[in-house]
């Protein structure tokens, strides 16, 4: 088992002629994993709002 | 015995949710540490591979998320057929959480899989028989979404997506065993139970790393999007109340 694939960071990014493919598929996975997780925070700190105000509750947060 | 445990928990909204804040960030940390040393194995102990070049290490993001998007398919189905048949309103709800995040996964495994099929075969899309079978699961996703956002009574919405989800899950085994049924352009299972992996091994071990790490992250996802639903369901219910603060609070 090798430790290292690569040489240089630019070696790296080039993928061996792959980049597009590889960072386009991982971009877009890293996009989609970092937004859900936000836009489900904000669903529920909206729930959370809208349950504060159906117990007529001045309770700060 | 600790099965037991969980079933009871999860069975009442209000358990659900007391758990679920407890388990919350746990999820994320393992997650996110998963896929850090995941990557890191996929990407700097991993070699090259001998035929495919780099193009290969999609296989880390794209086969867990197309394992993801059928296992949250059956999850989904089967919450949504607990809540149905014996009136679980937790269950129903987390079948609800379940299905925007299997959509996703499905999304990416359609992309990664586009994005890996240009290099591998030289075209995004064909309609083989395994790709078009995922493509119906990300229709059936997007249609139970849009099934059960559109009825505005929620039990009536939730047994309208009992079966639909359903119905669905016949879909599940197509996709699975679609590269042996049919002749297909895509490859065969990645790892199968009867037979040796064909990869090398810090390649399966960063694939199973990436697996576990969407497994977690899909937990935490499906139960923070199953608290908010929970809150937006019982916002009036007492014991709401009295973790919000309740009504005392309010008129201090």
């Amino acid at each position: 088992m090798s430790t290292m694939q690569w040489h240089s960071a630019a070696e790296f990014f080039a993928m061996g002629g792959y980049a597009t493919y590889v960072w386009g598929s991982y971009l877009l996975v890293a996009l989609i994993m970092f937004s859900e997780p936000w836009l489900i925070s904000r669903r529920h700190g909206r729930a959370v709002a809208r349950a504060r105000e159906a117990g007529h509750s001045g309770f700060g947060q | 015995m600790a099965d037991r445990f969980h079933w009871f928990a999860l069975a009442a909204p209000s358990r659900f949710y007391r758990l679920s804040s407890v388990l919350l960030p746990w999820l994320w940390a393992v997650a996110a540490l998963l896929a850090c040393i995941g990557l890191y194995v996929g990407f700097f102990v991993a070699p090259t591979d001998a035929t495919q070049g780099d193009a290969y290490r999609i296989i880390f993001i794209h086969v867990p998320a197309a394992w993801m998007s059928m296992v949250i398919y059956l999850a989904m189905a089967g919450w949504a057929v607990i809540g149905w048949a014996f009136k679980a309103r937790m269950a129903s709800m987390l079948s609800r959480a379940l299905a925007p995040t299997g959509a996703l996964f499905t999304f990416m495994a359609l992309w990664t899989g586009a994005f890996w099929g240009k290099p591998a075969w030289g075209t995004w899309w064909v309609w083989d028989a395994r790709l078009t079978s995922e493509l119906i699961l990300l229709f059936l996703y997007l249609g139970y979404l849009a099934l059960v956002e559109a009825i505005d009574d929620p039990r009536r919405a939730d047994q309208a997506g009992a079966v639909v989800a359903l119905v669905g899950a016949v879909n599940v085994p197509i996709i699975y065993f679609s590269v042996r049924w049919w002749n297909t352009l895509h490859q065969g299972a990645s790892i199968s139970m009867t037979s040796a992996p064909k990869m090398a091994s810090t390649m399966l071990l960063a694939m199973l790393l990436m697996t576990l790490a969407f497994w977690t992250y899909a937990f935490a996802a499906a139960f923070n999007r199953a608290r908010a639903i929970v809150l937006e369901r019982e916002s009036a219910a007492r014991w709401v109340q009295d973790l919000l603060g309740g009504q005392q609070e309010a008129r201090r």
